[in-house]
C-alpha cells in the first residue's frame, strides 16, 4: 500500500550560525491511510514543528515529505495554501472555529474554500455533523457550544473534504477527561472507517489508547515507536492508573516506561 | 467567498458594527455640513460676483483689487469702451440699506447694488422686469428673500440709508425679482446707477458731476483672451487694474481666510475618519489574529482574507455614510432659514466620495496587518 505520508531525514533548525537550535533532527517516519498515529514528546522535543512541517506551515531545513506522493517542501506559499486546503484536514487546541458561522456553515466551510459545496456536499456536512451527534447543533455558533461539541465540529470540518492527512493538534487540551475520551474516540473511529491518515499530537498520553502507533520525540528526534496494541494501551493505562485528582484538577504523576514525567515534562491533562 | 465571510461576520455581529457605523454616520453629518456651510457663506459672500455677466472686472489701481477700496467713475467707462475686444460693460457701485415695513415686520437688511439697465451687472429676472432706466426709482429683489419679506412685483419699498448722521428714506418700486443675489452677506437689491448714486449712505457735500462706482464689468468679445484683455486694459486706461472673477471673489473681503478655516476642519474631520475607522479596524484584527491564521492554516488564500476584510470596511463605511447622508437631509430640513447652510450638488458628492474612501483609507493598516498574520500561529509557533 503507497503510504499517505512519508518524511524522509526531515530537519528543522532555527537561529543563526552562532546560536542554532535543532528543533527536529533527521527524522523518518511513513503512516499508511487508516492509520491513526499520536505523536507525544515532551515541550521542546520538537512536535509542533514536525507537525508544522508535515502542514506545509514551515519549510524544513532539510529532507523531503511526501504526502500522496507529492513532495511538499518545494511548493511555493500559493501552492501550500492549495495543498492545504485539498489535502489537509486540521484541528486545533485553540480558535479552532469561525466564531460567526454556525457549526454546519463551519463544516461547509472547506467545501466552499475548494468550491465544491453542492447540494451533496451540504448533505454530507450535515449527515458527518449527525454522526458526530450534533444533528441538533447545526444552527448553533460556537459561542453556544460546549468545548466537546466544538472540537467535533473541527472534526468534521477536518473530514469533511475527504483530506489525504488529518492532522490534530492537542484536539483535548481544553477538555474534561470524559469528553476528551469521547472526541478522540470518534475521531480514531473516522480516521479508520473514511481510510485517512492521522497524527495527534498530545501531551496526554491517556488519548493514546485509540491510537495504532505511538511516536516518541525527544530532542528533535524519533526515540520510541509503538505498534502493538497491547503497549499502547498498557501506555495509556499507566498514565491513566497514576491519574490523581488534587483541588479538583488531574494531576500527572510520575509515569512509568520511557514516559517519565521528567522525561516529557508531562503537563497536567484532562480537566479545564 | 470573501463577499461570505465579510457578511456573515458583520451580520452575526450587528450590534458592534452598527454602533461603529453610527460614529461613521455622525463623521459625515460633520463633514455635509461643514461643506454645506463652506459653500452657504461662500455663496453669501461672492454669489452676486459669481454671477456677474462679465468676464473681467476693473478696479481702480492700487487698491489690491478691494472691492469696497476701488472708486472708479464713468470717464474710466468711456476709455474702456473704447478698447477693441470690448462686448460690453457697466459701471457698479456696492452699499448697504436697509429694507423698512410700516406694518411691523422685521426690517431687512441688503447690499445696494447699482447698475446700469441692461448692461453687464444686471441679475437674472424670475420674476417682473428689469430696471427700465438709469434714473428709475426701481429695485429687483432677490426673489427668496423677496417671498421670506413677503414682497411682492409692484410692491413699494422703502430703503432707510445713513445720509451723513440722519437716516433717510426712499421709495423705491419693486419691478422684478431675480435669481439668488447674495453679496456680503446681505441680499442683493438692484437698483439703477442714478438711483443707486442717491441714496446711497455718503456724507453730505460729497457729490460730483459723474457717478462714482467700485467696480466696471466688463464683457469680452472673445473670453478665451482675458489676459490679453487684462493686459490691454491695464495699458491703455489710466489708474486701473483688471482682474478675473476667481481672482476677484479670492480677493473679497474675509473670503479666502473664511474658505480656508472651513477646508482646514473638513480636512482634519475627515482626517479623524480615517483614524477612527483604521483604530477600529486595527484593534479587530488584532483580536483576530488567532482566527486569521487558523482561516490561513486550513487553506483560505490571502486574498480571500484581504478582500473579506475590505469588504467588512466598505459595508461598514457605506452604512454610515448612507445613515449620516439622511441624518444631514432631515437635520438640514429642520433648519431655520437664515443659516446660510447650501447643499450643492457638487459638494455633496465630492466630500461623500470623500467619506467612502476614508473607510478603506483608514482600513488600510488593519488589512495589511491580516496579511501578515503567519498560518503558524494557528498552532502557537
Amino acid at each position: 500500500m503507497n503510504n499517505a505520508l512519508e518524511t524522509i531525514k526531515v530537519r528543522k533548525e532555527y537561529g543563526d550560525v552562532e546560536v542554532e537550535v535543532v528543533a527536529v533532527d533527521d527524522v523518518s517516519i511513513q503512516i499508511q491511510p487508516g492509520e491513526f498515529v499520536g505523536l507525544v514528546g515532551p515541550s521542546g522535543s520538537g512536535k509542533t514543528s514536525m507537525l508544522a512541517m508535515l502542514a506545509g506551515l514551515l519549510s524544513p531545513t532539510s529532507g523531503g515529505i511526501r504526502i500522496d506522493g507529492q513532495a511538499v517542501e518545494g511548493m511555493s506559499d500559493k501552492e501550500l495554501t492549495r495543498f492545504r486546503r485539498q489535502k489537509i484536514g486540521f484541528t486545533f487546541q485553540a480558535n479552532n472555529l469561525i466564531p460567526y458561522l454556525t457549526a454546519l456553515e463551519n463544516v461547509e466551510m472547506m467545501l466552499r474554500l475548494n468550491g465544491t459545496l453542492d447540494k451533496k456536499g451540504k448533505a454530507r456536512a450535515k449527515t458527518l455533523l449527525d454522526r458526530l451527534g450534533l444533528s441538533d447543533r447545526l444552527s448553533n455558533l460556537p459561542s453556544q457550544l460546549s468545548g466537546g461539541q466544538q472540537q467535533r465540529v473541527a472534526i468534521a470540518r477536518a473530514l469533511i473534504h475527504d483530506p489525504s492527512l488529518v492532522l490534530a493538534d492537542e484536539p483535548t487540551a481544553s477538555l474534561d477527561t470524559e469528553r476528551a475520551y469521547q472526541v478522540v474516540e470518534t475521531f480514531a473511529n473516522l480516521i479508520h472507517e473514511q481510510k485517512r491518515a492521522g497524527i495527534m499530537v498530545t501531551h496526554d498520553l491517556r488519548m493514546t489508547k485509540y491510537v495504532d502507533r505511538v511516536i516518541k520525540m525527544v530532542d528533535g528526534q524519533v526515540v520510541e515507536e509503538l505498534n502493538d496494541s497491547k503497549s499502547i494501551a498498557a501506555l495509556a493505562a499507566g498514565t491513566d492508573r497514576e491519574q490523581t485528582k488534587t483541588n479538583g484538577k488531574a494531576e500527572a504523576k510520575t509515569t512509568k516506561m520511557d514516559f517519565s514525567a521528567q522525561q516529557l515534562n508531562y503537563a497536567a491533562a484532562g480537566g479545564d | 467567498m470573501a463577499f461570505y465571510l465579510a457578511f456573515k461576520e458583520v451580520w452575526r455581529n450587528k450590534g458592534r458594527f452598527l454602533t461603529f457605523s453610527m460614529v461613521i454616520a455622525l463623521i459625515t453629518v460633520l463633514v455635509l455640513f461643514i461643506a454645506a456651510l463652506a459653500t452657504g457663506l461662500a455663496n453669501a459672500n461672492k454669489q452676486y460676483i459669481d454671477n456677474l455677466d462679465a468676464d473681467l472686472l476693473v478696479y481702480q489701481e492700487n487698491v489690491d483689487i478691494q472691492l469696497t477700496s476701488s472708486r472708479i467713475g464713468e470717464s474710466r467707462l468711456n476709455d474702456i469702451r473704447r478698447l477693441n475686444g470690448v462686448a460690453d460693460l457697466g459701471l457698479i457701485g456696492f452699499a448697504s440699506g436697509t429694507i423698512v415695513f410700516t406694518d411691523g415686520r422685521e426690517e431687512l437688511d441688503i447690499s445696494l447694488i447699482g447698475v446700469q439697465p441692461g448692461k453687464p451687472g444686471e441679475p437674472a429676472i424670475l420674476a417682473g422686469q428689469g430696471l427700465r432706466s438709469v434714473r428709475a426709482d426701481e429695485i429687483v429683489l432677490p426673489q427668496e428673500d423677496a417671498q421670506r419679506a413677503g414682497i411682492k412685483v409692484g410692491d413699494q419699498v422703502t430703503i432707510k440709508t445713513i445720509q451723513g448722521t440722519e437716516e433717510e428714506f426712499f421709495d423705491l418700486l419693486v419691478v422684478g425679482l431675480s435669481t439668488p443675489q447674495q453679496y456680503f452677506f446681505q441680499p442683493g437689491g438692484v437698483l439703477p446707477l442714478e438711483t443707486w448714486d442717491e441714496i446711497r449712505p455718503q456724507a453730505p457735500g460729497s457729490g460730483t458731476d459723474q457717478v462714482i462706482g467700485n467696480i466696471i464689468a466688463v464683457k469680452l468679445e472673445d473670453p478665451a483672451l482675458l489676459e490679453l484683455m487684462s493686459s490691454r486694459i491695464e495699458q491703455y486706461v489710466n489708474d486701473v487694474e483688471a482682474a478675473d472673477k476667481p481672482t476677484a471673489i479670492l480677493a473679497l473681503p474675509g473670503y479666502s481666510a473664511q474658505q480656508s478655516t472651513l477646508s482646514t476642519q473638513q480636512f482634519f474631520t475627515f482626517f479623524i475618519g480615517v483614524l477612527v475607522v483604521g483604530g477600529f479596524f486595527q484593534i479587530q484584527t488584532l483580536q483576530k489574529v488567532g482566527q486569521i491564521g487558523m482561516l490561513k492554516a486550513i487553506g483560505t488564500p490571502n486574498r480571500i482574507v484581504a478582500s473579506a476584510s475590505l469588504l467588512q470596511i466598505i459595508f461598514v463605511t457605506a452604512f454610515g455614510v448612507f445613515i449620516g447622508g439622511a441624518g444631514t437631509l432631515l437635520l438640514a430640513l429642520s433648519m431655520p432659514a437664515g443659516i446660510p447652510i447650501v447643499f450643492s450638488g457638487a459638494a455633496v458628492i465630492a466630500s461623500i466620495a470623500a467619506l467612502l474612501l476614508i473607510g478603506p483609507m483608514g482600513g488600510l493598516v488593519a488589512i495589511r496587518l491580516a496579511l501578515r498574520v503567519e498560518p503558524l500561529n494557528a498552532i502557537g509557533l
